[in-house]
């Protein structure tokens, strides 16, 4: 059985984690062979909210999932840039029902 | 004599040079620099250089392309002299062999970081507020101040505002790139809402007494002629039309003393008739290309209205018939209820009350002035004095432009019997 293990922070407490002290946290998963895969995110105002409605691609800035709206999956994609990212995230299916945050990815800091 | 004459020409010529090219400038080195503080700074820096180095050796021949090189130069001598200990030197290496590439020159190399840069700053994945502030900041070449008087806000509020906006552009990656023709119709969208909206605020505000505010239906103009040069899609004829065709009724939307008129009580001597040709003959290119959409249609009504002798003498039948055409690619109440008001002059004034008291009934615009207004407006057309005092006083009590409100004050002091 896979979990998803989601991490909540405030804003001004992204950073209150040494990004060195998650790095080893990782690479133990790893070594224990548990871990399939972790990233840390670019706070929330990078994010941009895909939807397709007939057939229309519309993006919208921040992180607009309606309330109702609650996290049913996720895809971890390699894109060149938010364009393609947006393209990408377009044709998940249920960017036709609900909608897709597009968050771009913050490389962790070794020093 | 002053000693620094001999230079004046030259300054004048530095001075032209920025007023024409200063933006271009600033697209083609984003493009090269890949980032915006880092071109703004390099733009002012080679204009710095100009400014030294112009009087002494004269005006290069291709004083754009001799700005980008400089501004280039300057800005990998700080990026080398900010990364000392870092190896950062491959990123002067890509700009150094970049600027040896002819294909940076050519003119549609060029034209293109304009198109880029106005796309890249009206990207939908940024603030709608955000995406105006940085259109004009970036392609209009205002400067923080002016956008912050403009829209009557705190300055350091609007830097803010910029500066997480290209935050935003660096850390999601969002790329320098004029859209594919996939993606192009949703981000011209983009880029003509951010204009038009700029032209509203302008328009809108215009009160007449507040002559500090940057002129910002003109900036959104500009705007427009420039999106139609670089990129002649006919939606962007149509806004560019219906602009101009709003624009052409400037002067007569005003009585000197600052009060409005409306359209039907306007003096049609006082439109821009320059104007209204060129917004006419767009809106005939737009809706030629059998490709237009929304705001070519909204230009068609305009241009008919602009063409009418008198309001009574407009083609009241076209415009409705242009409102159902708006309607069927976009459902909004607002021009439901501008239909309903052609209507009304079409069949009378209790056919377009029964449109609008339907809408209002739907609940969609209960809380919009102009609905208010427009109910009133009918009420008092049809003698039903009561129900057009109680309709103007709602929509006074929404509005929040002072002329809109002494024009209001007026029309419920004349249906209440009390002389004006």
């Amino acid at each position: 059985m896979k979990y998803l293990c989601l991490v909540y922070l405030e804003g001004q407490k992204l950073r209150a984690v040494p990004d060195r002290e998650c790095m080893a946290c990782g690479d133990g998963l790893r070594q224990s062979g548990v871990l399939v895969a972790a990233q840390a995110l670019q706070p929330i105002e990078t994010a941009a909210t895909v939807r397709v409605r007939q057939g229309k691609v519309s993006v919208t800035d921040g992180p607009f999932a309606e309330t109702k709206e609650q996290l049913a999956g996720f895809y971890l994609i390699e894109a060149r840039d938010l364009n393609d990212a947006i393209q990408i995230a377009a044709k998940i299916p249920p960017a036709r029902k609900g909608s897709i945050e597009v968050r771009p990815i913050r490389e962790l800091d070794p020093i | 004599m002053a000693p620094a004459e001999p230079n004046k020409p030259i300054r004048d010529t530095i001075n032209a040079v920025y007023e024409s090219d200063s933006r271009r400038v600033l697209a083609t080195l984003i493009r090269l620099l890949g980032d915006f503080d880092a071109a703004e700074e390099a733009l002012h820096d080679a204009f710095r250089a100009a400014l030294e180095q112009w009087p002494k050796e004269g005006v290069p021949s291709n004083p754009r392309a001799w700005l980008v090189s400089a501004g280039r130069f300057k800005a990998i001598d700080a990026m080398r002299r900010r990364s000392r200990f870092d190896a950062l030197d491959d990123v002067g290496e890509a700009a150094d062999k970049a600027v040896e590439d002819p294909a940076l020159w050519d003119e549609e190399a060029v034209e293109d970081d304009r198109l880029r840069l106005i796309f890249t700053c009206c990207h939908p994945a940024l603030a709608p507020d955000a995406q105006v502030a940085l259109t004009l900041r970036e392609v209009c070449g205002l400067t923080t101040e002016e956008i912050a008087r403009a829209y009557l806000m705190p300055a350091p509020t609007l830097a803010q505002r910029i500066v997480r906006a290209k935050s935003k552009i660096r850390d999601a990656q969002i790329p320098y790139q004029v859209p594919t023709q996939t993606e192009l119709p949703e981000r011209l969208d983009a880029v003509l809402r951010v204009i038009y909206l700029v032209f509203n605020e302008g328009y809108s505000a215009s009160s007449g007494a507040v002559v500090t505010r940057h002129d910002l239906s003109g900036e959104a103009i500009r705007l427009g002629r420039l999106l139609v040069e670089l990129l002649p899609e006919p939606e962007a004829r149509g806004l560019l039309a219906l602009m101009l065709l709003h624009e052409s009724r400037r002067a007569a939307r005003m009585s000197p003393s600052g009060e409005l008129i409306l359209l039907d009580e306007q003096d049609r001597s006082l439109w821009d008739r320059a104007q209204i040709a060129e917004g006419a003959r767009l809106v005939e290119q737009a809706l030629s290309s059998g490709r237009f959409g929304p705001y070519s249609i909204q230009a068609a009504i305009a241009a008919i209205h602009a063409e009418a002798p008198s309001a009574d003498a407009t083609d009241w039948a076209e415009v409705v018939g242009l409102y159902d055409i708006l309607l069927q690619s976009d459902v909004s109440p607002v021009i439901e209820l501008n239909r309903a008001v052609a209507v009304a002059m079409r069949d009378g004034p209790a056919a377009g009350l029964a449109i609008v008291e339907a809408i209002l009934k739907r609940g969609d615009l209960k809380d919009y002035r102009l609905a208010h207004a427009a109910r009133a407006e009918l009420c008092r057309r049809l003698g039903r004095m009561a129900e057009a005092r109680e309709a103007f006083e709602r929509a006074l009590a929404l509005t929040r432009q002072e002329p809109e409100r002494r024009f209001l004050e007026r029309r419920i002091a004349e249906v209440s019997g009390n002389p004006v």
